[in-house]
Parts: C-alpha cells; structure tokens; sequence
C-alpha cells in the first residue's frame, strides 16, 4: 500500500486542516467541531484535553477512519480521509492501534488470545511467530503470568495493560487513546501511560491520546487544549 | 499448502464464542437435535411405510414382472392371460417364468375363529417364485392339496399359527370358508396393503377362489440369463405382446407399488410435512442462539472492525458458528435417531433403518438450517458500528 511508503519519509502522521463534524440532520443538526487544524508527527505524543463534550472523541474517531469526514482535510498515514473509501480505511485502521476507555477486550478470549486478535492482522507471519509476538508483548506490559486468563479474571489495570499490548502487537504506527486511564486509579494510571509512552515510542509509533488527567500531562511532547470544537491556540 | 496454512491460521474464534458460553451452547445443541431427531423420525416413518409396501415385491426370483396395465396396487391387481408368459418363453435371454396367482382371501383365525383378510399368493410349487434359497423345499410341501404356507410375521390378529406350528401342532383352519392345513413357515413381513400372508399352490388357490378364470394370472414372473440387457428384453418383450400385459423390471414393479402409495395416499404428504416442522423449529432455534450471540457480542464485533478486521471476515465468524452448531447437534441426532429406529423397529416391525442417502439429507437440512439461521443472524453485525465504542 502507499501507507508504507509514505511512513518512511517524513510525511506526519496527522495532519487536519479546517476540518467541521456535525451529528444529526435537519433541526437537530449540530455542530461539534469547528475548523479544526493540527499536525502529529512521527514518533510523536501529543496529549489533547478539553472540557467533556468539547468534541474529543469525535475527533479521535474521525482520525481513527471509523467516521466519514463530512467538511475538512484529513490525511492519515499519507491517505486523505475525506472522500476516501470503506476498503481503504479498513485497511488503513489496521495501521492504527486504538486503545478506549472501557477496555474492550473480547470476553470470550484469554488475554494471549486477546493480543493475537491484534497479531492476527499482520501479514506474512506463520501462526507460531504471530503467538510467539504477542506472547513478547505481554511481557513487554508485564502480563507473563497473566496470559491464560479471561478478561474476567483480570484487574481493570491488567485489562488495558492487555489492551494496550493488543493495540501495540498489529505494529500500528499511529496510537489512538481515549481516556485509557480513566477507569483506573491515579497510580495505576500513571503506570499505564508511562508504559504507553514508552513503548510506543520505542516503535516509532505516533501516539494521540485524550484524557482529563493533570497528573499525566507531562509524558507529552505536546498538549493540545480543545474548547467547544476548536483546537485553542498553544501557549507555551 | 501447510506453509498456506500456516499463514492463515487464525484464532478460531467461532468456536471460542460457542464454547465460553457452555450452557447456551447446550441449549442450541439440544434443539437443533430435537430437530434432526424429528427429521428422522418422520422422514423414517414415511420411506420405512412405502418400503413396507413392498416386502413382498423384493423377495420375487423374478429380473422382469408382466402385470396387467389395469392393476393399479397390490390391493387391485387385475389379470391377464396366463398364454403371455408362454410367449414369453420364446424369447431366447429368457430362462425361465413362474405364473402367480395373487388375491386376498378371508383367513379364520384358528383361536377365536374371526375373519380377517390375508393376501394368498398362488403358484406351481415346481417353479421358483422367492429368492429365498430354502423356499424351494418348502414349497414341494404345497404340492398336497389343501397345504398353505403361513407368513409367521403377519401379525396376531391372524392367530397364534406360527407359535401352534412350532410347537408341533396340527394348524387347520379355514380360508374362504374351505379347509387348509398349515405346512409350513415363511417370513415375507405385512406389508400397508396386507397384514398377512399365505402362500398355496395354484391349484389350491383355484379351490379356494373358483371365481378365478382357470387362464388366468395377475402377476407373471421373468428370469433372464445372467448376461441378458434387462432393459434390451423388456423393450422387445413389451413390442412384442399384446398390450393386455405391461413388462416391468423388477425394481419398476417395486416402484409401481410405492408410487401407489406416494401419490394415491397422503402418507407422503402428512410424514414431510412432520420433517419440515422440525426444520422450521430447529431453524427458530439456531436463529435465536445466534442473533443473541451476536447481539451480546456486538461491542466485541466493533472492537474488531475498529481494529481493521474486514465485515466479512466477522461473517466468517458467525457462518463457522452455524457450521460448528450443525456438525455438534447433527451427531447426538445422528445417534439417537439410530437408537429410535431400532426402537420402532422392534416394536412395529416396520423396516425403518438408517438409509445412508436420509442420513444425507437430514445432515444438508441442518447445515441449511443453520446457514440460513446465521445468514439472518448476520445482518445484526451491519449495526456493529465501531464508532461507538470510544
Ligand atoms: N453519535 C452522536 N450523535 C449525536 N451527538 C453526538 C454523538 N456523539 C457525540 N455527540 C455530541 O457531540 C459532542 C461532542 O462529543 P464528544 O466528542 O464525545 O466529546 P468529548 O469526548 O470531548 O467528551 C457532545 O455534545 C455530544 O453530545
Ligand atoms: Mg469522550
């Protein structure tokens, strides 16, 4: 795919230019985001915070290419979102890791199963090295005890430690966060996103990530504040 | 191919999805069972009734059968001139033919002496008429007259004959309101138009029913040599007779007999409509497991699709949950419907068994059943939308 080619150079890995979503039609049509622009570049962690409602997550999923681009520029990984097709940003979410609040974790699987959802989307490997891979990356989060149990068994910590491995296992190069840390106590947290910061940047990978905790503005290189559907001004 | 497969291997989801939920997955192997073993049984009745139909006609020493045209079932079969079978003669594959006589007649039960009706098959005990190679000594039996050979599977109603005979007793009785004596046994099977059986020699039978135009047969048996074209000497025989004889082979004069029944009767009828019951229920079954299943792992559903797994791909998921829940509930059916057939078996002496071709069809039913189940199931995961799971 061009994803590929485009990731070698120095092309971001965002980049949003006056980009608007509604919700809704006709009278209930409202506006959430208002010309929003950025840039991420590779290999960078940029925090974005804002008031609840500002429109946060709407702008994750839209980068995400789980939602259509309705008015905007939007380019991810080197393709442009907008007027893109269904195919293309199948394939492209592949290249995306996506971490949420809850930490969605197939029920039914273990958590070595559960990170071998996301080993499973990588082409080319045989079916020992793709266990062998996500195996590696449990322990990279600390879970190599952990890797026979049901998310049930789990604590919410583990959870979104095993989230976060299955995210990292695809090799994606852009990381998407909404709020990882939001159902986890304070340290717990801060174990959670250091351990993100670190192996994310350890791949290269790209990571935007919103969250409401002060506690954790630190791990970025960048802080991006967001009012009402706009990106405000950075003051350093 | 293994390096493919390899490659392709992937975890299989399906089948964690139908396991992790042990109870559910019994509830859905239980009623698609409850299905398959309902397929059976009334696919079993149906074939086991019209293959009751012909016990008789199966165990004819005959490769071509001459019926007259106007028979229409072994419960109205007509005759025809018994010269046909001596034309027949003529033809050189021909090596033999046994003329039968074929009516129902009234049979006095020895031991409480009321009357039933037993079909009376009449022939020249020194011709062959069964395949059965120990017929042929029985039959020197009937050449005194007044003999007859009983069917000892006709059922009770005819009498305790087979038991008094074994026992070493004289068995009279009358049939026709004319004395016979038992001489001895055969087992033929009732049949839907029969409950008994006799077998006598032509010239008892004429006794019996002096009605009968002395010429007269309603059935004409055939045997060709073995390197005869069955189908080469029918076509020739048929131009060659008068059309007061019909030539069948011997699997048309069975099939003759059964369309009989298949077409003139609702037995078909009420029997497939029975299976198709149980396709319909097991079809509500499988669709319900599935549609909850997916309903209760819709978030999951998304996850993967936000995760760049292909809508397809998650079909996949859910058409291997249909194959997996046909495969798991057609074996216990499979194995019970065996169990039960042995069960009718014994118990109505009907011949139901596991006929490989219906253990197909029954097989194909539920794996129909559970793709169309799941195929419906799948137009839930078109609302797994993973936008909203952030
Ligand atoms: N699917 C939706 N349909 C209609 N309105 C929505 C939908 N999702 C979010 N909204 C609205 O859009 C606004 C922004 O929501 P969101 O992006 O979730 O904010 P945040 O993540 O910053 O809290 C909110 O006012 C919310 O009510
Ligand atoms: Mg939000």
């Amino acid at each position: 795919m061009k994803l590929t080619n485009n990731s070698q150079n120095n092309f971001s890995s965002v980049q949003i230019d006056g980009l608007s979503h509604w919700f809704g039609n006709g009278l209930t049509r409202k506006q959430v985001l208002y010309s929003v622009s950025m840039t991420i570049n590779p290999g960078e962690v940029v925090l974005l915070t804002g008031p609840s409602g500002c429109g946060k997550t709407t702008l994750l999923t839209l980068i995400g290419a789980l939602r259509r681009v309705q008015k905007g520029e939007l380019s991810v990984l080197g393709l442009q979102l907008n007027g893109s097709r269904r195919t293309a940003r199948q394939i492209l979410r592949k290249n995306i890791g996506m971490i949420f609040q809850g930490h969605n974790l197939l029920r039914c699987l273990t958590a070595e199963q559960n990170v071998q959802m996301g080993a499973d989307l990588l082409k080319g490997l045989s079916y020992r090295k793709r266990r062998e891979h996500s195996r590696n990356w449990l322990i990279e989060v600390g879970l190599e005890d952990q890797m026979d149990k049901l998310p049930h068994d789990l604590s919410g910590g583990q959870k979104q430690r095993v989230a976060i491995a299955r995210a990292l296992s695809a090799n994606p190069k852009l990381l998407l966060a909404d709020e990882p840390t939001s159902a986890l106590d304070s340290v717990t947290g801060r174990e959670i996103v250091s351990l993100l910061k670190r192996l994310a940047t350890e791949q290269n990978c790209s990571v935007l990530m919103v969250t409401h905790d002060p506690r954790i503005l630190d791990v970025a290189d960048r802080l991006l504040k967001m009012e009402d559907g706009r990106i405000l001004p950075i003051v350093e | 191919m293994k390096f493919s497969f390899l490659h392709s291997r992937r975890i299989p989801l399906a089948w964690l999805l139908l396991t992790r939920q042990p109870l559910r997955l019994l509830v859905a192997i239980a009623g698609i069972c409850f299905a398959g073993i309902l397929m059976f049984m009334q696919l079993g009745f149906r074939d086991g009734l019209f293959d009751a139909s012909v016990t008789v006609h199966r165990l004819f020493d005959a490769d071509l059968v001459l019926v007259s045209p106007r028979s229409m079932s072994s419960i109205s079969m007509s005759g025809f001139p018994r010269r046909r079978l001596v034309q027949v003669m003529a033809h050189k594959d021909v090596i033999g033919t046994t003329p039968v006589n074929w009516n129902f007649l009234l049979w006095r039960n020895p031991q409480t002496l009321s009357t039933r009706a037993i079909l009376a098959l009449g022939f020249e005990p020194g011709s062959p008429l069964l395949t059965d190679p120990k017929f042929s000594e029985k039959a020197q039996k009937l050449k005194n007259s007044g003999r007859v050979l009983f069917d000892d599977l006709s059922r009770e109603e005819f009498g305790p004959v087979p038991d008094w005979f074994l026992e070493g007793r004289t068995v009279e009785t009358e049939v026709a309101g004319k004395r016979v004596r038992v001489a001895g046994l055969v087992s033929l099977g009732p049949s839907f138009g029969a409950d008994g059986n006799m077998i006598t020699s032509r010239e008892t039978f004429l006794r019996l029913l002096p009605s009968t135009p002395p010429g007269s047969i309603e059935i004409g048996l055939i045997r060709l040599n073995a390197q005869a074209d069955h189908q080469k000497v029918l076509r020739s025989l048929s131009a060659s007779l008068p059309n007061d004889v019909k030539v069948l082979t011997k699997e048309e004069f069975i099939d003759f007999e059964k369309n009989y029944w298949r077409t003139s009767t609702s037995i078909g009828f009420i029997f497939t409509l029975g299976a198709a019951m149980g396709f319909v229920v097991g079809c509500v079954i499988v669709y319900q497991i599935l549609y909850s299943d997916v309903s209760d792992h819709l978030a999951e559903y998304a996850t993967l699709m936000a995760m760049g797994y292909r809508l397809q791909t998650l079909f996949g998921v859910v058409a291997r949950e249909g194959i997996f829940l046909a495969v798991m509930g057609y074996v216990p059916a499979y194995l019970s419907g065996q169990a039960l057939y042995a069960l009718v078996r014994s118990s109505t002496k009907l011949p139901v068994s596991m006929d490989p071709q219906r253990a197909c069809i029954v097989f194909f039913l539920i794996l129909f059943m559970c793709m169309a189940s799941a195929s419906v199931a799948m137009r839930r995961l078109i609302d797994a939308d993973p936008a909203d799971i952030f």
